[in-house]
């Protein structure tokens, strides 16, 4: 069984004033139905402009992509970035659905919550606009909003920060997509709350068999819901692997430094964190060789400066599990041990 | 026993929302902070956590009287300044200062780094040894910034560089307690860390005293040595950092520890979690008796009429709940 | 919504009862006496008494105003005896220059402003919004640099010098006959001689408000398009169409609606310059005339208060209709 979605060699990038922006390079990743892959990075590191890519969301004109982000639909492979694009657009919540990270933003402040659900609906199914308002009841429903019969016809400014994003949930799962992605869905959602909604959509998975792809910057959150991890750096990804080996094997110093530069509410020892040095770099102009090279406290370990002048390759260090680095495997667990915490 | 450097008694502020139009009709009282008791001791860091419409920002910024107190005391340094005029309060301000949340909006983008930096002298009139420019170019370096970059303008730096900024601002004139306003939720997590640690070093380096106000648990713990955990404008616990996350014994910290999700998948799939059900009540509206009692597991008819005290149930441990969590 | 129209009704009949108050005594106050005013220099001061008190200019400012709202709704009567004039409701004064009920010139001056009004109105707003929606769409490429040129040049041109300029080039060319140009005829019985009339100055009124309004929809087109509903919207599968017209056009346009109403309504008070150059008898040039030339003060404060009443009542609507779009204005 194929995996849902499988994403080849995707590179996004923006030519501008100042140059060309890369914003994401060679990026391969596969969702199967039922698995969560988190894309875990900070601002700038391209996971956003990848899954707007496989959505078929950047505006052509202003983005150079290749590469392919094969869709493996009952009816055959689609591959929305060579597509056409109103095939992709008929693909949008329909199999494939995104839900994003301000849920006071994404919603249209003028229309109720059932109009706009019912408007999804309506795009991929016959039936008049009450047919619809009665499925937008169905998924309310099913999100957990209580008295949703009554709530359907409110604004979405009448709903909490919590609330709306079960909307936008419900509205993005009412025509059964195979894949969901979800950018930074509970970022701006207090913490009870997250816990709430990382539920749902756990749930949701579970009911309609989905892939979900679940974009974050929190590596609290992927160890909850996720079952394999992407690290993207700077464009690239830098590591790939099931989850417990994210957390308790990394096999990449960007990796390794960030999970000993969060503090943790289960460790109290009060040690000093490990911060990373630096910054990301530029996206326009980007380092020749690694991109994290200048944060690097391993580079030296890699002879005749290899980090300084070799793009590393995405190498499987072990099975199934890739990094992006010069460094040796062995060298890569010396340097885990090292850096302490609980790598 | 050391005074402490800041003492806040049954402190509330409350806002009134009017209806507006020519009549103005008075709407409701949002009740933002409702009572509560606080002390920070010289050099310590307390942490004041809570979710959204707690309270917690309008608490700090109540402290250092950019909210005008509704009830209650703030004693800061042993004095009374609670009811002190603007004027009067102007010389304290040296003393205490604040860290903002926001590196985008909290520096005046038309004015240079060391304008910025540098104003807070002109302010006080204070001249340091050696001249403004030579002090500020001092502080940026001790904060991590290049002093080169003086004459730069905000926007030419990154989100934790300003912070830094930020950060320089208010140790110039050395202050004795600094509220920090959620200063690391906008920054990235690889910056986080390099913030909170010089926040730290200053910390040891001048016998700072904060007070943290965050929402991110994670951080809190890390950098406080007391936590005090509020939920609609009154104080749930309050107690020393290992004791609150060790063994909370209120609901309602017990929940939002469980929230928090941990970069540890074997221990996140094991947890306990205890989801809380139901919305955040309105601030303008806060239930009767507790105010956490519309989504406490544990609710029971004397929650709905009675409020709970603020009792000390063990040694620097204070809980407001008529039926604790026992200690773990 | 109902409590909120209400409480707009309410707020909206107590500000036109201020507004008609405060001309009332700003008129009561000047410096002028009205009843000097009715005749020429061969007044004798009799004639001058007697006028004053067919005016009903004789008694306190207070009585003054209660007759004339008594007048609004009931009619009025000026002067006794034989010289007895009668003004139906609503009687908003009596013209001694004109030797006819306010209310009559304002009854044959409404509707050609109003006419005026309307046409500019519908063609500024498809000129303006159409244009604007194109600019922000082809943003940077050739129809968005045109629509600039001609938002500056429309917005810089005085209504005056285009209205004169429009009107020698008709006149040139000879669209114009100045002799039958102006009078009045009525939509219902001569639909083309009506267009006719008004054609010319609705390209004037046009011009200078579509300007303003292509530039305003210009950029909320653009952003609106990058709110995040909008992203939202495109996620569901929406195409650019239906994006553009349901989602997009309802958010940038809702603002629309106050100012175009608003504009509207100061129309309706009489688009003064414009009907001067054309030579047309709406309420602009019976204001005009009676400020400048005749100095008739029930007409000034007559047509000053129509004018204001208006705008007010404009407000009320622009509020409904606005509450009626966006949601979140509905409370209280």
């Amino acid at each position: 069984m194929k995996p849902f979605l499988e994403v080849k060699n995707l590179s996004v990038s923006f030519p501008t004033q100042d140059g060309l922006v890369k914003a994401s390079n060679d990026i391969s990743f596969s969702v199967a139905r039922g698995e969560t892959l988190a894309v875990v990075g900070e601002s700038g590191s391209g996971k956003s402009v990848t899954t707007l890519a496989v959505m078929g969301l950047h505006n052509r004109n202003a983005a150079n992509i290749s590469g392919q982000a094969i869709l493996n639909l009952e009816t055959g492979p689609v591959d929305t970035i060579s597509a056409n694009p109103e095939v992709v657009r008929k693909l949008r919540g329909k199999s494939m659905a995104m839900i994003f990270q301000d849920p006071m933003s994404a919603l249209h402040p003028y229309y109720s919550i059932g109009d706009q659900i019912a408007e999804a609906w309506g795009l991929y199914n016959e039936g008049s606009k009450a047919d619809g308002l009665k499925r937008a009841v169905e998924m309310l429903d099913l999100v957990g909003i209580p008295g949703a019969s009554k709530r359907v016809k409110e604004f979405p400014h009448q709903f909490s920060g919590g609330m709306r994003q079960r909307v936008m949930i419900a509205m993005a799962l009412v025509n059964n997509p195979s894949l969901l992605i979800a950018d930074e869905p509970t970022t701006a959602l207090d913490v009870t709350v997250q816990s709430q909604i990382l539920k749902l959509l756990k749930d949701m998975q579970e009911e309609f068999n989905m892939a979900v792809i679940l974009i974050t910057h929190d590596l609290g959150v992927v160890a909850e819901v996720a079952d394999r991890a992407c690290v993207m750096y700077a464009g690239k990804i830098v590591e790939q692997s099931a989850i417990d080996d994210i957390y308790y094997m990394p096999d990449h110093p960007y990796t390794i430094g960030l999970l000993n530069s969060i503090p943790r509410v289960d460790q109290l020892e009060g040690k000093r964190l490990q911060a990373i040095p630096g910054q990301p770099p530029s996206l326009i102009s980007l380092p020749r060789g690694c991109s994290f090279r200048s944060r690097c406290t391993y580079s030296e370990l890699v002879p005749n400066n290899k980090c300084a002048t070799d793009v590393p390759n995405l190498d499987e260090k072990i099975s199934g599990h890739f990094s992006r680095c010069h460094l040796t495997e062995a060298q890569l667990v010396k340097a885990r041990s090292s850096a302490g915490g609980q790598a | 026993m050391t005074e402490p450097i800041l003492k806040l008694e049954g402190l509330k502020k409350h806002f009134e929302s009017t209806s507006g139009g020519i009549f103005n009709k008075k709407k409701g009282t949002v009740k933002a902070v409702d009572g509560i008791d606080l002390e920070i001791l010289p050099g310590e860091t307390v942490g004041l956590v809570g979710e959204s419409g707690c309270g917690k920002t309008t608490a700090g910024r109540t402290v250092l009287k950019l909210y005008e107190p509704t009830e209650g005391k703030i004693i800061f340094q042993g004095q009374d300044i609670t009811k002190l005029s603007r004027r009067q309060m102007k010389p304290l301000r040296a003393q205490m200062q604040m860290i903002f949340q926001d590196p985008f909006a909290s520096l005046n983008p038309r004015q240079t780094v060391g304008t910025l930096i540098g104003a807070t002298f002109d302010i006080q009139g204070i001249k340091p040894l050696g001249g403004v420019k030579q002090e500020v170019e001092r502080l940026m370096e001790r904060v991590g910034l290049n002093p080169e970059h003086v004459n730069r303008y905000p926007h030419e730096f990154s989100g934790g560089q300003r912070q830094r900024i930020g950060v320089a601002r208010a140790i110039a004139l050395k202050p004795k307690l600094i509220v920090a306003d959620e200063p690391v939720s906008a920054l990235d997590v690889s910056i986080q860390a390099q913030v909170v640690n010089l926040l730290d070093d200053l910390q040891e380096e001048f016998g700072l005293a904060y007070l943290f106000v965050a929402h991110d648990l994670s951080v809190v713990q890390h950098i406080s040595d007391r936590v005090v955990v509020m939920y609609l404008g009154k104080v749930m616990e309050q107690a020393d950092k290992k004791d609150l996350f060790l063994s909370p014994r209120h609901p309602y910290t017990k929940a939002l520890l469980s929230a928090v999700p941990v970069p540890d998948p074997i221990k996140g799939r094991s947890r306990e979690r205890i989801i809380l059900s139901g919305d955040l009540p309105s601030p303008m509206n806060p239930p009767a008796g507790c105010v956490f009692n519309t989504r406490c597991w544990k609710v029971q008819d004397k929650c709905r009429v009675e409020v709970p005290a603020l009792l000390q149930i063990a040694p620097n441990h204070r809980l407001a709940c008529h039926f604790p969590e026992p200690a773990a | 919504m109902f409590k909120f129209i209400a409480k707009r009704l309410t707020a909206t009949v107590l500000v036109v009862t201020l507004v008609s108050m405060s001309v009332f005594l700003i008129f009561a106050f000047l410096p002028m006496d009205p009843a000097r005013l009715t005749c020429g220099k061969g007044c004798s001061v009799p004639v001058i008494e007697a006028n004053r008190h067919r005016l009903g200019l004789d008694v306190p400012v207070q009585v003054q105003y209660g007759r004339f709202i008594k007048g609004l709704f009931l009619g009025r009567e000026y002067g006794d005896g034989a010289a007895k004039i009668e003004c139906s409701a609503p009687a908003f004064g009596y013209s001694f220059n004109k030797h006819e009920c306010v209310t009559t010139l304002i009854k044959s001056a409404l509707p050609v402003t109003f006419s005026l009004a309307i046409g500019a109105f519908i063609l500024w707003l498809s000129l303006g919004i159409s244009l604007g929606v194109l600019a922000a769409r082809r943003q940077g490429k050739w129809q968005d640099r045109a629509s600039t040129v001609f938002v500056l040049v429309g917005i810089s041109l005085p209504t005056f010098i285009s209205g004169i300029l429009i009107y020698l080039v008709a006149l040139r060319l000879n669209l114009i006959n100045p002799i039958e140009a102006g009078r009045w005829v009525s939509p219902f019985t001569n639909p083309i001689g009506w267009v006719k009339n008004f054609y010319l100055p609705w390209i004037v009124l046009a011009l200078a408000f579509a300007a303003t309004y292509t530039r305003f929809t210009r950029s909320n087109v653009i952003e609106t398009s990058s709110e995040d509903y909008i992203r939202t919207a495109r996620a569901k599968g929406l195409s650019e169409k239906v994006i553009l017209r349901k989602h997009t056009l309802r958010a940038a346009l809702a603002p629309i609606v106050t100012i175009a109403g608003l504009d509207f309504a100061g129309l309706l008070g009489g688009a003064i310059i414009t009907e001067q150059i054309f030579n047309l008898p709406g309420l602009g040039r019976l204001s005009l005339r009676a400020v400048l030339i005749d100095y008739d003060l029930p007409v000034i404060v007559s047509t000053t208060i129509l004018a204001a009443t208006f705008v007010v009542v404009m407000n009320l609507v622009v509020d409904i209709l606005y509450a009626y779009i966006d949601p979140r204005v509905r409370v209280g």
